[in-house]
Parts: structure tokens; sequence; C-alpha cells
């Protein structure tokens, strides 16, 4: 539930220049208006009800087909990594488990190597 | 029963062309003389994620190596002992790329099966793929 208010500030470092065309051709074969997240409730009977309509997130890994996570690879890295040199959680980029187990761990050697910061920006 | 390996190590920015090229093919011919193969590339001047070594950017070297461990320990070895170099990390690829071309194949295989039918069933291999690269 946390992350529902957050998915809406969330794009921030979450690659998301690139996931909407992805969504939408997924969105449609995936059978039929899949609005609410599984665990996202009954929404309208809550207070303040939902405000707009959220799309699934879906993993821009099986989407784009990107097979090798690489450490080498700092453009495709920087798109899941926070401002302050964090990397972003699953429940806010959707990337899927396989895949951000290890995205995570190419993210963690290219920290190794000084192609990305431990904490903060890359000077 | 080779294995691959991947070294990728960042000397001082202010190291001379000739110097790291000598680095470079003693390293080489070090994994050679061992029975192994290695290629290089000299990505060349990068910023730092962070100082290393009170550096602020380095030279990237990333080196191929195809052979057993013991060859790349002694690289490793060479790269602590030479003061050029700031930092170094060793990956071994093998696995991995076993694993892409395991994936690869499949998705050849799947293409080739719906290409032959028609363009209906199309839509649905993206979905039938995904829990097998999972």
């Amino acid at each position: 539930m946390a992350d529902e208010t957050r998915a809406a500030s969330a794009p921030e470092g979450g690659g998301s220049a690139s996931r909407p065309e992805g969504r939408s051709d997924r969105g449609g074969d995936r059978g039929g208006p899949r609005g609410p997240r599984p665990g996202g409730g009954p929404g309208g009977s809550r207070e303040g009800g939902r405000k707009y309509f959220r799309r699934k997130k879906v993993c821009k890994f099986c989407v784009e087909k990107i097979e090798a996570v690489n450490y080498k690879d700092v453009r495709l890295l920087v798109q899941f990594v926070a401002e302050s040199g964090k990397i972003t959680p699953r429940r806010l980029t959707g990337v899927c488990t396989p895949h951000q187990r290890r995205l995570s761990k190419a993210i963690k050697q290219a920290r190794n190597i000084a192609l990305l910061p431990f904490a903060g920006r890359a000077q | 029963m080779n294995r691959s390996y991947e070294v990728m190590f960042i000397v001082r920015p202010d190291m001379v062309d000739e110097d790291l090229n000598k680095l470079i093919s003693t390293l080489e011919s070090s994994v050679t003389g061992a029975g192994g193969t290695a290629k290089s590339e000299v990505w060349g001047k990068r910023r730092l994620a962070y100082k290393v070594a009170k550096f602020n950017d380095g030279i990237f070297v990333l080196m191929m190596i195809e052979g057993i461990g013991a060859t790349v320990h002694e690289v490793e070895r060479r790269l602590r002992v030479t003061e050029q170099v700031i930092k170094f990390i060793t990956v071994r690829t093998d696995e991995e790329l076993k694993r892409l071309e395991k994936v690869k194949k499949l998705r050849d295989a799947k293409k080739k099966t719906s290409a032959v039918p028609a363009a209906a069933p199309a839509p649905v291999t993206p979905e039938a793929a995904a829990p097998t690269t999972a």
C-alpha cells in the first residue's frame, strides 16, 4: 500500500523515459483492462478514492528483451539508480525478480569499479 | 575446461600511452604464457564516480581472458603490484555467456515456429518467452 502514494511521484530514476510505449503494448495482450494492481484493493471505496488510472508496471528487461545486464553498461544501470545512488526498489520500477537480481549485482559491480557512485551523484 | 573472465582495471590518468601499452602487453604475455588467451581494449580516460587514490579520473582498460583460475590470479597479482593501477575488478563471464546463448537459442526456436503458422499467435510469444527467461 505504501507504494501507491509514492508511485505517483516515483518515476524519478526509474527509466520512465522508455517505458510508456512498452507498457501499452504489454497491457494489450495481457487480457483486458487490468487497471488496479493485484494488491491494489477495492480502490474506489476508500476515502478519497482512486483519482487516476495507473497502468500496470512491467519489467523493462522483459519487454525490451534485454537479457544481458552488464556492469559495463552504465547508461542502462543509471536508470535504476536513484539520485542518492541507491538501487531503486522493484516496486517502483516494476522490474521482475530475476532481472532485479541481475541488475542489482551489476550495479554493485559497477560501483566497485567506480563506474557508479556508492552514494550521491557521480561528480 | 577453460573459463572466461573479464578483468577491468583503472590506471592513473597521467600514465603515458607507451607505459600503458607495455603494461598491457606484459599482462597479455603472462596469460598466453600460461596457456590462455587474452584480448584487451582500452576505454580511454573516463571520469570516476568517486575519488580513487585522490584521482578524479582514470584510464579504463578491459581485458578478456580465457584460461584457468591460476592465470587470472597471476594477472591480479601483477595488477596489485603495479603502482599505476588504482583499481581493478574481475568478473567471471563464462556462465553468463552460456546462459545468454541458451536464451538466444530458445528464442530463435520460438521465432521459427511462430513465423510459420499465422500472424495471430505471434503476439503471444513474448508472453510465452518471459517465464523461460526468468
